[in-house]
């Protein structure tokens, strides 16, 4: 009796063992498990891949509003409609095979309105120009086109298309509806973009082989510049150069800047550089009586001064440094030889020997800046292409530049942002992928949301040609990219060899699941007997 | 001469960078440091053509000042102590505690606190060539960092992968002097990289000559006999990479040194040292000026 209840109890015992055990390894499975999982995971907020996805494959369009409005005895006869109409021409811009680029020029015709004829009843085109800016609206990106008479005598002789320093162009009426499209067309190359610049824009995408050297020239577009311009003087002893750069600097160099500073934050300073020598020893060429500095050796020249070169330490803009170099008097007057052996530019020479040194040199600041505001437009890719002998192109003068160069730089600085915006954006994606253990922070996450919702609005923006604001979205996008890119969290994790993990963990979990393991297996075992022996009970 | 500017715009890039790291500590790695150093002086001595700004120099300890250096203010590579490569005019930017793991991956991938100075930033674009060197103590698939940490391969190639995403680099010549130093470049998958190695996995690097005046090993042998190779290296030489790889046979190096060109996508026969060892300016000579009018009357200064 006693043996059986005994029996009975051990059994009960049993069943409270084995319920606990099971159940020991029920929360730790059901538990733990996830528990440990959710603790140790890395945080990764969710980020926007599908839009991400979709900016890389957008096609763009790029509209620009152009009006043409005819002068009185203008109106070519064979027009399709009469005046007013708009007509939409859509051209495209291919770029590579995943990229499409199209142009749309939505144009509309027109005549003058009393005013605009007034302002094109005068003597040159260039106070026509001045005239007509006052009316028009000024809206950055848009063209106006106004057609005069064929005999008009604003448009000099032989001249058909007279490009002015503001947003319109004057165009000689004569040969049809042909010739005027054709014109037109010509126009909106030079004034708003053409395909090459486009495609140059977009060269982030595009393989290196394709791009000309031009491309290469050119600055990457920047939130900011730093400008410096270094008067470099070797020989104290002999001259004093005196420039009065802040004057210059105000005079000449601050419209032009103001004016890109819609692209741009700009800071100029200046500096004086002495004892500042070049690398190489100037030739002297007997024929000319001077000295000869050979192209190929140029390289060599400017390194000695730029490690002398400081930079401001807290700007992180690149520095655009302008250097003008007085040579010492004993290599004085001094050339720069080119390939074919001409010389071409003259450095600042000091004409007369005189008896008294130092030689006090007053430096024409004019024909400085002339060269300095030169190499500045080259740099930001505003060169002069080749143009139709019939073009005119009035000179920006002391403004620097025109206002459709500003509109040709921000039509190719949008499209270059957003194709940044989308290449950051698509290598942050691919990289957080790849590299699983990497910390994602939700700061992070909301600059890359918000880079993916501005650059879409910019490209909207463009579809419907309000340069202006597409720009600006796309600063902001390309901005908040950066910002996501570069953040300084997306270093947190670095990487553990999977023997570290194991070598982490068994001294931790092994103990305790030994003795639930166990005790599972001992319960395994003897559900089998069990089952082998069903009737072992009384 | 036609020819010659035509190569320029062959390699790709406009300017050049470097990155030099010595990992160790104690006045018994002084050798790291020696190393080093001379890389840096190098690149200065060739008139200066790659200037401070442009070279990230860290370093793990100060070998110049210990107070075991019985010449003070000095760091020497050679027994005969010819070149004193610490000079008046070494600009170090990462010292000392500062040279761990996370500062290093910082610079190259460029996620740096924005309170951080220029010169201690890798301001490098898709148009710089970048040289990397590194020495040390390391293992199998580790670089030892000061004693405490170390960096393995796999973060290394991550974080070139995102020097390559973010386009820091046109062309990357990595250059390791360590134990084992080929397991350091196994893992690297990013394109455009060129890696050196003074030896392969199970070997050691060993050092070149101890001085007995100052008591330790001055050099390690393969950035020596890299250095002595540089020498007859000048700005406009024409020699590849090809020939770099040869430097230091076993007879002379005792380890074997390895390399790695297979990301690379140009032949190493067309590689110039100079791209990564020296920086030659691209020059355009331009005609164009603007007309200015000189006096504007009735121009208000701002």
């Amino acid at each position: 009796m006693a043996a059986a209840a005994a029996m009975v109890g051990d059994e009960a015992e049993r069943a409270r063992g084995r319920r606990a055990a099971l159940s020991f390894a029920a929360i730790a499975v059901v538990l733990g498990l996830p528990l440990w999982w959710r603790t140790t995971e890395t945080y990764r907020a969710a980020l926007p891949y599908a839009g991400i996805e979709g900016l890389g494959r957008l096609p763009f369009q790029l509209a620009v509003p152009v009006a043409v409005v005819f002068a009185p005895r203008s109106v070519p006869g064979d027009l399709p409609r009469p005046l007013p109409f708009t007509d939409v021409q859509e051209m495209d811009i291919a770029v590579n095979l995943r990229t499409s680029v199209t142009a749309r020029y939505e144009t509309a015709y027109r005549s003058t309105t009393a005013q605009e004829e007034a302002a094109l009843d005068v003597a040159t085109a260039q106070e026509a120009d001045a005239g007509l800016h006052l009316l028009q609206d000024a809206l950055l990106g848009a063209l106006t086109v106004y057609v005069v008479p064929e005999t008009s005598p604003l448009l000099p002789q032989g001249i058909s298309v007279y490009v002015g320093k503001h947003r319109s162009a004057l165009v000689r009426a004569g040969g049809g509806l042909a010739t005027l499209r054709t014109r037109l067309q010509q126009l909106t190359q030079v004034m708003s973009f053409t395909s090459s610049s486009i495609a140059a824009a977009l060269s982030d995408r595009l393989p290196d082989g394709q791009l000309g050297p031009d491309a290469r020239r050119h600055l990457k577009s920047s939130l900011g510049y730093e400008i410096t311009f270094s008067l470099l003087n070797p020989d104290p002893k002999s001259h004093t150069v005196d420039w009065d750069i802040e004057d210059a600097v105000n005079r000449y160099v601050q419209p032009v800047l103001d004016k890109l500073s819609l692209l741009a934050n700009f800071s100029v300073d200046s500096q004086i550089l002495y004892y500042a020598v070049l690398g190489v020893t100037p030739r002297f060429d007997k024929e000319s009586s001077s000295f000869l500095l050979s192209a190929h050796s140029l390289p060599h020249v400017i390194n000695p001064v730029e490690a002398r070169l400081g930079s401001s330490a807290a700007s992180l803009y690149p520095v655009l440094n302008f250097l003008l170099y007085v040579p010492e008097r004993s290599h004085s007057p001094l050339y720069i030889q080119d390939k074919d052996g001409a010389p071409i530019y003259n450095v600042e020479a000091p004409a007369s020997p005189q008896a008294s040194l130092p030689l006090h040199v007053d430096v024409d600041m004019v024909r400085v800046m002339e060269v300095f505001l030169a190499q500045l437009r080259l740099l930001f890719g505003l060169s002069r292409e080749e143009l139709p002998p019939e073009f005119l192109l009035e000179s920006p003068g002391n403004e620097g530049l025109a206002d459709w160069e500003l509109d040709r730089l921000l039509w190719t600085h949008t499209v270059e942002n957003i194709a940044t915006v989308s290449t950051t954006l698509t290598s942050l994606a691919q990289l957080l992928d790849k590299i699983g253990n990497i910390v994602i922070k939700d700061d992070v996450a909301s600059e890359v949301y918000r880079a993916v919702a501005t650059a879409q609005s910019a490209v909207d923006e463009l579809a419907m040609g309000h340069l202006h604001s597409a720009f600006q979205a796309s600063k902001e996008a390309v901005t908040s990219s950066e910002r996501a890119f570069f953040d300084p969290s997306l270093l947190h994790l670095l990487y553990f060899p999977d023997d570290q993990k194991f070598a982490i963990y068994i001294p931790l979990f092994l103990p305790m699941a030994v003795p639930i393991l166990l005790s599972l297996a001992k319960i395994v075992r003897e559900a089998r007997q069990q089952r082998k022996e069903p009737t072992k009970m009384d | 001469f036609q020819d010659q500017a035509e190569q320029f715009f062959r390699s790709g890039h406009t300017n050049n960078w470097a990155v030099l790291v010595c990992t160790s500590r104690f006045w018994f790695n002084y050798r790291h440091v020696a190393n080093t150093l001379s890389v840096y002086r190098k690149w200065l001595k060739w008139c200066c053509l790659i200037f401070h700004s442009h070279i990230v120099l860290m370093l793990a300890d100060d070998m110049a000042c210990n107070p075991r250096n019985p010449k003070p203010a000095t760091v020497f590579s050679h027994k005969n102590m010819e070149l004193n490569v610490y000079g008046d005019d070494v600009e170090v930017d990462y010292r000392s505690y500062e040279v761990t793991v996370e500062n290093f991956l910082r610079v190259l991938t460029g996620r740096i606190p924005p309170s951080t100075p220029r010169s201690k930033r890798l301001l490098s674009d898709d148009r710089s060539n970048i040289l990397i060197y590194m020495t040390g103590h390391g293992g199998n698939g580790f670089l030892k960092f000061q004693d405490s940490e170390e960096i393995t391969n796999v973060e290394l190639a991550d974080a070139f992968e995102q020097m390559w995403q973010k386009r820091r680099y046109n062309e990357l010549l990595f250059i390791i002097d360590t134990c084992q130093g080929a397991s350091m470049y196994e893992r690297f998958y990013s394109p455009n990289i060129m890696a050196l190695a003074s030896s392969q996995v199970g070997e050691d690097s060993l050092s070149h000559q101890p001085d007995l005046g100052i008591g330790v090993h001055l050099m390690d042998r393969y950035t020596f006999y890299v250095l002595e190779f540089l020498e007859e290296i000048h700005p406009a030489s024409q020699t590849n990479m090809n020939d770099l790889f040869q430097v230091c046979p076993k007879s002379l190096c005792v380890s074997t040194p390895g390399h790695r060109t297979d990301l690379f996508q140009r032949d190493p026969q067309n590689v110039l040292i100079t791209d990564f060892f020296g920086s030659v300016r691209k020059v355009e000579i331009t005609t164009e000026t603007i007309s200015l009018d000189g006096d504007l009357a009735g121009f208000e200064s701002k």
